[in-house]
């Protein structure tokens, strides 16, 4: 079977914008950082897809990739740590609930 | 493998030491042994910022090209040694105080680790291990900014901070696998260099740059992508602020620069010059602007610091000389920069006031925090003899030299720019001094060294620009 490079770059790309709509419309501070996620790995994915396909002989998407995941795993453990110590502070994580510094 | 490569990475290898004696010594040591930490990180970073100054840079890349350290990027590690060194002056005092006291070794060890990061995004000539110098140098900074862990605006600013670096390094990573799709399967900044040309007028190309300037735009604050900035640096604690404000926003820049003029470099006239014109603009004027209704002395600074990122980023018009001009004008706002922002933390440990309206008659109760701030606004507006003067001359000289019509008009408007920045920045000294009134704030001892700090920010800001050493030093490691 021979599946063009577009339909993975398609793919990716809704998720691309997927994460960027849910990081501006989602509420929630959870959401967000699963709207970033989607962001990352849709980036990811894109190495992946133009290594594969545009430069098979050499493997420096795939491994770029690896790295790129083992970063968005300390991001997403460091905004966690945060977001915790908000729920203590605020009692909830609603990302309306921390406005009070403004123009 | 050979181990011997690792020799060429002296400056993070310093670091790295450093950060390993600072861990252990704070794990292991007694309760006795640990108000010895703070003068042992200072005095040990005071010998490696020396170190980094005096050892030569080695012109060979290693890791088969992904690191270089030549004299150009050492130059510019040293110049951040010394603002860091400030910043660890400044911030003796904070870390002893009760609330943080315990917890000061992390000070340190989140401090050294971003240096390090920052070190490898300066050193980095492969975009890998750029986002992994990135990352780290950015990542542990979210840890810093929720430091005070009993102030609610700490958490604000953190979440605020750590959303928004990971928005943009998400977006710097799509822009980069864009730009892989153009490079020849090759990430190293060479390799791209010799092949996107092959992708010249391609949509795909601008929209990889597009996202590429964007994702560093966030990290250096440029507008539009500012709006973190203010809250961030308001609600960090403000060693943490002061931090944030000269030591990653020149390590960014810097590293924008590698970026765009080695990688980026031959697409520079039809691709991405016009939205660096742009982007530039817009920094300088809309910083400013801001920057004139603030009444909270950090975010005040925050604006001023944007619009000052803006007269940074007018370095990567202009080549090799730009280069040179951009390190010369980032030490330059190093030392003018720390010196508002000890006095501003000087003031606010004591009493507690951060407010623009609280310095009235501050020259009445503390005439010498007065004189420094004084001049650290001089040399942050552009006022001979001060440094900043002459930091700006020479950043606008780089960027005519080209002899562009456009650049002469870019300039024009970074001129007008900074006689509205006089207007602002003057504020703080009107209050300070001719604004009547009692003095709200009462006069206390500042300690030894804070006052070190101060000495040594006041001197740069008097000698910097008079004498021509560190201009020649950034020339030199530049052009060689």
């Amino acid at each position: 079977m021979d599946l063009s490079m577009l339909w993975y770059l398609v793919p990716s790309v809704i998720m691309f914008v997927a994460g960027v709509y849910g990081f501006v419309t989602r509420k929630n501070m959870i959401a967000l950082l699963i709207s970033l996620e989607l962001m990352l790995n849709s980036a990811d994915l894109n190495f992946v897809v133009f290594n594969r396909y545009l430069f098979p002989d050499s493997k420096e998407g795939m491994i770029f990739t690896l790295f790129a995941i083992a970063i968005a795993a300390a991001e997403t453990a460091i905004a966690i740590a945060i977001i915790v110590n908000i729920y203590r502070a605020v009692g909830n994580t609603d990302i309306d609930s921390v406005k009070k510094m403004k123009f | 493998m050979d181990y011997s490569q690792f020799g060429a990475m002296l400056p993070e290898l310093i670091i790295l030491g450093l950060f390993l004696i600072v861990f252990l010594f704070d794990t292991f040591s007694g309760d006795g042994a640990k108000r010895f930490l703070t003068p042992l990180t200072t005095v040990l970073f005071l010998l490696a910022t020396i170190a980094i100054w005096i050892i030569p840079g080695c012109d060979e890349s290693v890791f088969g090209g992904m690191y270089i350290d030549d004299n150009a990027c050492k130059a510019m590690k040293a110049i951040l040694n010394v603002g860091v060194f400030l910043v660890f002056l400044q911030s003796a005092k904070w870390v002893e105080s009760d609330e943080i006291a315990i917890r000061k070794g992390e000070f340190y060890e989140l401090i050294l680790v971003t240096l390090f990061g920052m070190y490898l995004m300066i050193s980095a000539r492969h975009f890998l291990l750029f986002i992994i110098g990135l990352e780290s140098a950015s990542l542990p900074l979210a840890a810093l900014v929720a430091f005070n862990k009993k102030h609610y605006e700490s958490h604000e600013a953190a979440i605020k901070y750590i959303l928004t670096a990971v928005f943009s390094s998400a977006i710097l990573l799509m822009g980069l696998s864009f730009v892989y799709a153009f490079s020849g399967g090759s990430l190293y900044f060479d390799d791209i260099r010799a092949n996107v040309v092959n992708g010249q007028g391609s949509g795909l190309l601008i929209v990889a740059l597009a996202f590429v300037l964007a994702g560093m735009g966030f990290k250096l604050s440029l507008v539009p992508f500012h709006l973190w900035t203010a809250d961030v640096y308001q609600g960090a604690p403000t060693a943490i602020t002061s931090y944030l404000s000269v030591i990653s926003k020149g390590a960014a820049a810097y590293a924008f620069f590698i970026i765009f003029v080695q990688a980026f470099g031959p697409l520079f006239a039809d691709m991405w010059e016009w939205m660096m014109y742009a982007v530039i603009i817009a920094t300088i004027t809309v910083g400013n602007l801001f920057a004139i209704r603030q009444r909270n002395m950090k975010r005040f600074m925050a604006f001023s610091s944007i619009s000052q990122a803006g007269y940074v980023m007018l370095g990567v018009m202009a080549g090799g000389i730009g280069l040179a001009s951009m390190m010369f004008y980032v030490f330059i706002y190093i030392v003018s920069n720390l010196c508002a922002f000890a006095v501003i933390q000087t003031i606010e440990m004591n009493t507690g006031k951060v407010s623009m309206d609280d310095y009235q008659g501050l020259h009445k109760t503390n005439p010498k925090l007065s004189f420094a701030m004084t001049l650290a606004m001089f040399s942050l507006a552009g006022i001979p003899p001060f440094a900043g003067f002459f930091s700006k001359i020479l950043m606008f000289t780089a960027v005519t030299s080209t002899g562009s019509m456009a650049l002469y008009m870019l300039v024009l408007i970074a001129l007008i720019n900074t006689i509205i920045s006089l207007y602002y920045y003057l504020l703080v000294v009107k209050a300070m001094w001719i604004t009547p009134g009692d003095a709200k704030i009462e006069a206390f001892k500042t300690n030894k060294c804070e006052k070190v700090g101060l000495c040594l920010c006041v001197l740069g800001i008097v000698f910097a620009g008079l004498v021509p050493y560190i201009y020649d030093y950034c020339v030199a490691a530049v052009l060689g």
